[in-house]
């Protein structure tokens, strides 16, 4: 009595995901393809662009430029540049210069699809109730679940780990943005609304420039999860440093496995510092 | 005609809206109606028109729906129901492109907490209005120069909101609103966050601009003494509903109820009342016709000790006492011009009661209360102090 449900039969959940699945990819081969190829060739060409520059000049200019993000400070410059030569002197640069390049195409085109949806959720409530669910889905199903989809779209290697990333780390994104338009006084929307502005006008003009902050905080924290998503991407071919942690973890050996680790971190470290300076406030 | 014509003008917030109107028009309070339907009347029916070049002040304390009201007139609240005429056109039915255009064109707003945009400067602030509507940057910087010139900040123009006083900020507000050249200039509760030193020196200012700009105010606060000061008529507001609507006169003489006659009896009288509101019809003598014979013979019919002195056009030459009228007599002195004395306590009719108290303490004869020059009447030390006791013997007319 207590134990109904060995009568009852499983409803076919996974059937309907695994048909719907197939069925997308048969569906919109025509799209998934052009897509693999483009973003593969975007991402051979920014790689091959970053792998030109000599380490050691790459190196100089990211702490010139750390200099001045953060108000002509040397922490952020010499962290930056005692970490990139650690990871130089290991063997670990070209590895790098991928993951680099996974965490900026993926961090990009979050940005590009996050900020519209959060703007069109700052301004429909029904758009707000609809997105908010799917965000709270995205984010907390587990994110290996979206390599097996990705594969199917795209097969492996690095494009569906980009497809992987963008599901994972566009939601903060949207938050913010969502949340940073909501943010903006009631006066300065009014202000703005009594002077006759037009509804890209007082977006452009008044919100987008009132949330900027917040809406960098969100980038913030999705660039952040594009990073975490490295070692997980290198499950489906991903390259880079990810797949130096991987391959440790498959062999068992713990020192390369601490170094690609370490790594990652430092590049975690500068990117998020990076971000975090990009638009500070330093009014305050 | 007005420029400005608000009839019927509602708003209900909430879901019930019909059954609140309804209840609204049975004459059910505010309470009642939220009680039975859940919904909040924000403005209920309410109806003026305010004239071109007026100052027209929403005065109610918080909750009396004043803001709301004043949102409703440019539309940044929907109304319910009514409408709200500028200038001939109903902006509650319009359509957006057209609100848009009476916004730009003859409605501005100035903000309680000023509204200034922090990321941009004291200049690109005060072009906002003209930006928006697609000026010229050289059309448009100069305009937003002059109009901050005008309110004295001609020197800030590359500052930010953040690095000048609440003040200074609310002067900018002011400039923002005067820069596209409105008919109508919308203030909610423009001056209540300044402190009360700022908040007369910008009272004063706006009195002085006006003065030359000549444009339609519709002014909101909770502060009677403000509303009293710049007002030239009231409208008092009470949970959604105008309760009375007049000039600061009849609004603190004959108020409509005890609402607001409970609301002004707190009132500093002396700095209301002027003296045109509170002077006599004055006994006097023409200096080009009369002599100390019919000087003295008026004293005696008026039960007076001395008598103004004015010329043909009434304007003040003097004032004659009795004594020396019948030493002239006697001396068969023919002309008054040889008895009068030309110093004579005299003030401007619009001098308020408060600054009257300093002239009158101590002087021997009533105050001459003149225009120009001309003679209009004359206050008894008697009179200030039943004006302040608020005793109702005041010049309706004034």
């Amino acid at each position: 009595m207590l134990n109904f449900m060995e009568n009852v039969e499983a409803i076919p959940v996974s059937d309907w995901t695994a048909n719907f699945v197939s069925w997308l990819t048969d569906t919109f081969a025509f799209l998934f393809d052009p897509i693999k190829d483009g973003l593969g060739d975007l991402m051979d060409v920014i790689t091959s662009g970053l792998d030109a520059i000599p380490p050691v000049i790459f190196i100089l200019l990211v702490a010139i430029l750390a200099f001045f993000m953060t108000g002509r400070k040397f922490g952020l410059a010499v962290f930056s540049i005692v970490g990139l030569l650690f990871i130089w002197n290991q063997g670990l640069w070209d590895q790098l210069i991928d993951t680099f390049t996974l965490v900026l195409t993926s961090s990009i085109l979050c940005i590009i699809i996050g900020i519209p949806i959060g703007i069109l959720m700052s301004k429909s409530k029904i758009a707000q109730t609809i997105i908010t669910p799917i965000l709270d889905f995205m984010q907390t199903m587990p994110a290996f679940v979206y390599l097996i989809p990705a594969v199917a779209f795209f097969s492996i290697g690095v494009v569906p780990g980009i497809f992987a990333s963008l599901i994972f780390a566009t939601p903060p994104t949207v938050r913010f943005t969502n949340l940073g338009i909501r943010q903006v006084s009631e006066e300065l929307v009014e202000a703005a609304d009594a002077f006759g502005s037009t509804g890209p006008q007082k977006l452009f003009k008044v919100e987008l420039p009132m949330a900027k902050y917040t809406i960098m905080a969100g980038i913030n924290q999705t660039v952040m999860l594009a990073l975490s998503m490295v070692v997980i991407a290198s499950m489906i071919g991903a390259p880079g440093l990810g797949r130096e942690v991987l391959s440790s973890l498959q062999r068992a050996q713990v020192g390369p496995g601490f170094v690609a680790g370490l790594s990652i971190v430092v590049l975690a470290i500068i990117i998020d510092r990076f971000t975090q300076n990009i638009y500070k406030d330093r009014s305050k | 005609m007005p420029i400005i014509k608000v009839e019927n003008l509602s708003k209900v917030f909430g879901k019930n809206i019909k059954a609140a109107l309804q209840s609204a028009e049975a004459g059910k309070t505010k309470e009642e109606i939220l009680k039975e339907t859940g919904s909040t009347v924000g403005v209920n029916r309410a109806s003026f028109e305010v004239e071109a070049g007026e100052i027209f002040v929403i005065m109610g304390l918080s909750g009396s729906g004043k803001s709301t009201l004043v949102r409703l007139i440019n539309r940044l609240i929907e109304p319910t129901t009514g409408d709200v005429y500028i200038d001939g056109e109903n902006l509650a039915k319009m359509d957006k492109k057209e609100l848009r255009r009476v916004r730009r064109q003859k409605l501005s707003m100035v903000f309680q907490r000023f509204g200034l945009f922090p990321n941009r400067t004291i200049l690109q602030n005060a072009e906002y209005g003209l930006e928006v509507q697609g000026l010229s940057k050289q059309e448009r910087s100069e305009k937003a120069k002059s109009s901050l010139e005008l309110v004295g900040l001609g020197s800030y123009l590359d500052q930010y909101p953040g690095q000048l006083s609440g003040g200074m900020q609310q002067r900018v507000g002011l400039a923002r609103a005067l820069a596209n050249d409105p008919e109508v200039m919308l203030m909610d509760e423009a001056f209540s966050a300044l402190d009360p030193l700022i908040r007369k020196d910008m009272q004063d200012e706006l009195l002085d601009l006006q003065e030359t700009m000549k444009k339609t105010i519709l002014f909101i606060t909770h502060d009677l003494d403000e509303a009293l000061r710049i007002g030239d008529r009231i409208a008092l507001m009470k949970d959604g509903n105008i309760v009375q609507i007049g000039t600061p006169e009849e609004i603190l003489m004959s108020p409509a109820n005890s609402y607001v006659e409970k609301f002004v009896e707190d009132v500093d009288r002396a700095k209301v009342l002027t003296a045109q509101q509170i002077m006599k019809r004055p006994e006097t003598v023409n200096i080009e016709k009369h002599g100390p014979r019919v000087a003295l013979e008026r004293m005696r019919e008026a039960g007076l000790s001395s008598i103004l002195v004015v010329d043909s056009k009434r304007v003040l030459q003097g004032i004659v006492t009795a004594d020396a009228a019948n030493e002239a007599r006697k001396n068969e002195v023919k002309n008054l011009s040889e008895i009068i004395q030309r110093d004579v306590p005299t003030v401007e009719k619009d001098t308020p009661l408060h600054d009257l108290f300093a002239v009158i303490h101590d002087s021997p004869v009533p105050l001459a209360v003149t225009e120009n020059g001309k003679l209009l009447g004359i206050i008894v030390r008697g009179a200030v102090i039943g004006a302040l006791a608020g005793e109702g013997e005041v010049n309706e007319n004034a």
